[in-house]
């Protein structure tokens, strides 16, 4: 209770108005930043002796569709020496123009940031490494966004084989 | 979409430049020379990748210069699927991540169900779950030992670890009828209670393990070769495992004390009493022991969780989220009712998102779960320990021989499965 109250604070006097709501859900504490401010509270939240989020577990995008802005990204931070979890989360208003990059706070978020990219299509700025981690090359499309269809083969049955079979995309040459 | 994908044309062998090599294999990583060093393509068909990871090496004669895992063979769309299908219907997908572990899987999807939905498995439950989890862990542990051992040619190593784990998979078969896909731990307890013979045979195999334990010991802990082969290989340091988000038992191994079911515990970890064991050296044969030490922590968590396995039901009593028994549709519209809503509709969960994290045989293993209200998850997200530990692998392997490129990958424990989805 107390460390929570010591995180809010800390956060509310060294870096104001970055605070947009605090949500409490199922015991677990989730801070609402804004999204310009998300870099200055993660530097201060790894680099203060007393707070130490030392340990980034997770880097994790929404697709909110239909609501704008329509991406929410979620850090779970861990701090080792205090054993507390909390989640930051910001809005992102244009995928393409996304939060900056925590890997010079988070080495491995550079990693963790390049699964977001590949697969819900946020980029992050300064991240040089964003590249189709998962996917091939040329795929197209961010399979985790909504917009995005499941997809699944069609059934042939004997009366439309050959129509179906037309427009079937096979392994070509 | 699958017509946007072009086939790339690679009929003729060709010679390439480096930056056209680069844009294949599309790793983005940093050439130190690429005049004096060699890029060298390792996997995804080799033998000690396991699975299908694919490494390109940039190569100063022997020496391991850069290293950039290029991943996604073995992508499936896990993430994406499970958001198409009901809470209970989705469980079935997180056996195929690690499968070699679906316990440990299964366990953090239906605690982030459970925590969602604000609900908590009976104690009978629970204990079987942690009873189960740790066989997984056990069994996996064994699968690591045996191929860990075997990349470094240690053969017989290798038999011995599948034969205890074939009779793991024989009680995981006993209560779930399946041997590794086994969806049996579901939101709200179990899919049914453990079979009679289900304990006898544990503390059957709690008997003769140990010194199944003591013959896998006998062939590697003091082997020259396998020394030779492991002791200051791939080290990393305390600071630099937390920095990479290493966890699990290579984490440990460069002494850093952090274990979910001490620290936070779930599933009644907390009245058992166990160690953490732990490492110095940060180093391959440190990682090899840690995990031998678990194999003898799981043991007792195992021990007292049989001893004192609580009578019970194995599931809530809450109709909303667990079906009825088969016993009572003969006898209860309202049975038949909830029967029928459960399998077309599935409960509703609400809105909210929460994570769970769970200490699976490879590390954190975290399920991020956003509801939206209604019966199918809107979002699901797995915090795969193997693909954030794989982010070690450079570092670990920088400056060393392409031979201990092998030994570290084995080390940190990898399922490619988990790591693609």
């Amino acid at each position: 209770m107390e460390f929570e109250q010591l995180v809010t604070n800390k956060i509310g006097e060294n870096i104001p108005d970055a605070i947009e709501e605090v949500v409490e859900f199922r015991n677990e504490r989730t801070l609402l930043i804004a999204p310009e401010k998300i870099k200055e509270v993660c530097r201060l939240l790894k680099t203060d002796n007393e707070l130490a989020f030392n340990f980034l577990s997770d880097v994790c995008a929404d697709d909110l569709l239909p609501d704008f802005p329509r991406f929410a990204v979620n850090y779970h931070l861990y701090s080792m020496p205090n054993n507390y979890r909390l989640r930051l989360r910001t809005l992102v208003e244009d995928p393409d123009a996304g939060p900056p990059t925590m890997g010079d706070l988070w080495p491995i978020a550079t990693w963790l940031e390049m699964e977001v990219w590949d697969l819900m299509g946020v980029r992050f700025e300064g991240n040089t490494h964003l590249r189709r981690l998962f996917l091939p090359e040329d795929w197209q499309g961010h399979p985790l966004r909504k917009d995005y269809p499941l997809g699944y083969e069609e059934v042939q049955f004997s009366f439309n084989w050959e129509e179906i079979a037309a427009r079937k995309p096979f392994a070509k040459e | 979409m699958s017509e946007t994908r072009t086939p790339q044309k690679s009929a003729t062998i060709q010679e390439m430049s480096v930056e056209e090599l680069r844009a294949m294999v599309g790793t983005g990583m940093e050439i130190v020379d690429a005049e004096e060093h060699m890029l060298l393509s390792m996997g995804p068909q080799h033998p000690s990748t396991h699975g299908v990871l694919r490494l390109l090496l940039e190569l100063d004669g022997e020496t391991v210069v850069n290293v950039a895992p290029d991943i996604g063979f073995l992508h499936t769309g896990i993430e994406k699927n499970m958001e198409s299908k009901t809470y209970t219907k989705a469980l079935v997908m997180t056996d195929r991540m690690d499968y070699l572990s679906p316990m440990s899987n299964n366990l953090g999807y239906v605690l982030a169900v459970e925590k969602l939905l604000g609900v908590e498995a009976t104690p009978r439950a629970q204990a079987i779950r942690v009873v189960l989890t740790e066989l997984a862990r056990i069994a996996s542990h064994l699968v690591w030992l045996g191929t860990a051992a075997l990349d470094l040619a240690a053969m017989t190593v290798f038999l011995y670890c599948f034969r205890e784990r074939e009779y793991i998979l024989d009680l995981f078969e006993m209560c779930s009828g399946q041997r590794m896909m086994v969806s049996y731990f579901r939101p709200g307890g179990l899919w049914r209670d453990v079979p009679e013979d289900f304990e006898p045979a544990v503390r059957r195999f709690l008997e003769f393990f140990p010194g199944r334990i003591a013959d896998y010991e006998a062939l590697l802990k003091e082997n020259p070769i396998f020394l030779r082969r492991t002791k200051g290989v791939g080290v990393v340091s305390g600071e630099d495992a937390i920095a990479w988000g290493l966890t699990g038992p290579s984490l440990r191994a460069s002494g850093v004390n952090w274990d979910i079911r001490k620290t936070q515990p779930y599933s009644g970890y907390e009245q058992y009493d166990f160690d953490v064991p732990l490492g110095t050296d940060g180093d391959v044969y440190a990682r090899y022991r840690c995990r031998v030490q678990e194999l003898w922590q799981s043991m007792r968590i195992i021990e007292q969780a049989l001893d004192r396995l609580p009578d019970g039901p194995v599931s809530i009593d809450d109709r909303k989220i667990v079906p009825p028994p088969r016993s009572e549709l003969g006898r209860s519209m309202e049975a038949v009712i909830h029967h029928f809503k459960l399998w077309t509709e599935g409960f509703n969960a609400p809105e909210g998102y929460v994570y769970q994290s769970i200490e699976s045989p490879r590390g954190e293993f975290g399920c991020y779960l956003r509801g939206d209200g209604g019966p199918k998850p809107a979002r699901v997200h797995f915090r795969a320990p193997s693909y954030v530990n794989l982010a070690s692998l450079p570092n670990m392997a920088r400056g060393g021989f392409v031979a201990d490129l092998v030994a570290i990958i084995g080390s940190i424990d990898i399922i490619l499965g988990e790591i693609d989805r």
